[in-house]
């Protein structure tokens, strides 16, 4: 449910770095707690985020969330994807449900990030 | 509700056990969906989804005077039900003419009426006719006692049908009948809230378990929670008492207007409402398409750069697949294809005035 490759954010987002890079998504919880996602809005290449701020949004037929990113620095790719088959967060959370790269600024971010057994502690007082 | 013990129904343990997701809903805990609002919704278009609405309020109102007592307090005519096993759309309205809630009166016996109102209004809705139907006529909230399942569906007749039996007579759209359903006596409504065709059964609420687990029992009937009986009613236009309707607007307004009797005599309401009508509403709750968003509840509807309205019932429609709202807006910018926007957020995305029903394809209009 939670792989052991990725951090993860206390709001839910997990990060999969590589070299100076962050893949960002949502985690396994994260979907599950959302239901069957309709919508995702995310930013464009080019725009900066700053960790602990929103860079998007995400709603199911319920519920409208914000997605906060774990980590500061330039998105250089987006999962364009979502935008038509949104349900992948849901089906795929880790994989193509991916959401955006972004190129890490401050490196120093990822380690304030949970590990997996620790997130899964976290989710656990959580659910 | 906060601190208040949240209600259950009859079927707790049989969503629990479902593996549905509880919410607080109008101071009860309700299945919101078991696997998805989506995969409900569709199991409903498509099949038979089965609901547990028995946090419903159900008013039993009877005595000679019955009739000309709810003709008094009640909007709709009704001389019109006057056969036992009719049915009507009928709402409660106050002295200025606004909407304390909508219900359907089922008659159900000689001198006998039937009442379901919305849960969240059950205090208020009674409180409100019982202080105001004469001596002579006897009225029992049985809400507590009473279990309502609703049935929908293309092939919800047809389950329906088989557990009533042979030689049951299924009641005309709007028409409720008395049933024998595995040893269960019920009452069976030809009425609904998702437009397609179905059922829905009143029993006492001893007998909910049983019901539901012999409906389920057919492959066809899928459960479903309060989520998808919302995007199942949004796409039909139908309204929500809390979200289009409330304390401060009249029928009219509301389009409601075919619910209200203006030619059978006084009733509680009658000359604001008449007024609305003679001068036309100043607002109008407008159908919204909205093909690049999410409109919800509370959401600005604008005009060019002005805020005109604000969104009343909106989501997402699983048949559609893009966002339908519903929205009080000026008359004039109430007329189908007028061109609005809707705030969502940070951004301001298209918005074209639909008139409802936004699915015109289901059971109940294939007939």
């Amino acid at each position: 449910m939670y792989p052991s490759d990725l951090k993860y954010a206390r709001e839910h987002e997990w990060v999969r770095v590589d070299g100076d890079t962050a893949t960002i998504g949502i985690s396994d919880f994260a979907q599950d707690q959302l239901g069957e996602v309709v919508y995702v809005d995310l930013p464009s290449e080019g725009d900066e985020v700053t960790a602990g701020d929103t860079f998007g949004e995400i709603e199911s037929v319920k519920s409208v969330s914000e997605l906060y990113a774990p980590v500061s620095g330039e998105v250089v790719k987006v999962n364009e994807a979502l935008e038509d088959t949104p349900e992948t967060v849901n089906e795929d959370p880790y994989g193509d449900g991916w959401m955006i790269v972004v190129r890490i600024s401050d490196p120093s971010q990822v380690d304030d990030l949970m590990d997996a057994g620790a997130y899964e502690a976290f989710v656990s007082e959580e659910a | 509700m906060t601190g208040e013990e949240l209600k259950r129904t009859p079927l707790y343990e049989e969503h629990v056990a479902l593996g549905a997701r509880m919410v607080p809903f109008a101071g009860w805990e309700m299945p919101v969906y078991y696997g998805g609002i989506i995969e409900e919704h569709n199991a409903v278009r498509g099949s038979a989804g089965l609901f547990d609405v028995c946090h419903m309020a159900e008013f039993r109102i009877f005595g000679a005077s019955a009739a000309d007592a709810l003709q008094r307090l009640l909007t709709n005519d009704i001389s019109r039900v006057s056969e036992i096993g009719d049915a009507q759309y009928t709402l409660l309205c106050d002295e200025d003419g606004h909407m304390i809630d909508d219900l359907i009166v089922y008659h159900t016996g000689e001198l006998e009426y039937m009442i379901v109102a919305n849960a969240a209004n059950r205090a208020n809705d009674w409180g409100w006719l019982d202080e105001r139907l004469p001596e002579s006529v006897e009225r029992v909230d049985e809400s507590d006692r009473t279990a309502l399942l609703a049935l929908q569906g293309p092939k919800a007749l047809s389950v329906a049908r088989e557990v009533a039996g042979e030689g049951f007579e299924m009641p005309e759209r709007f028409q409720v009948a008395g049933a024998d359903l595995d040893g269960v006596p019920v009452l069976l409504a030809r009425t609904g809230y998702t437009g397609e065709d179905g059922v829905e059964i009143v029993s006492h609420s001893s007998h909910a378990v049983q019901l539901w687990r012999l409906l389920l029992s057919f492959p066809e009937v899928a459960p479903c929670g309060l989520g998808a009986r919302d995007t199942l009613r949004l796409e039909m236009g139908y309204a929500l008492y809390g979200s289009d309707m409330d304390r401060t607007v009249d029928p009219v307004s509301a389009g409601l207007g075919w619910a209200v009797s203006m030619g059978k005599g006084e009733f509680v309401g009658r000359e604001p409402i008449a007024q609305v009508k003679a001068s036309g509403p100043e607002r109008r709750l407008a159908g919204l398409t909205v093909p690049d968003g999410i409109p919800r509840h509370g959401y600005p509807v604008l005009h060019g750069e002005e805020e005109v309205g604000t969104v009343a019932s909106g989501g997402f429609s699983p048949t559609l697949g893009h966002g339908i709202a519903t929205a009080y807006v000026p008359s004039a910018l109430s007329v189908e294809g007028t061109r609005l926007a809707v705030g969502i957020r940070r951004k301001t995305v298209p918005a074209v005035v639909t008139k409802p029903p936004f699915v015109r394809d289901t059971s109940l209009f294939r007939g």
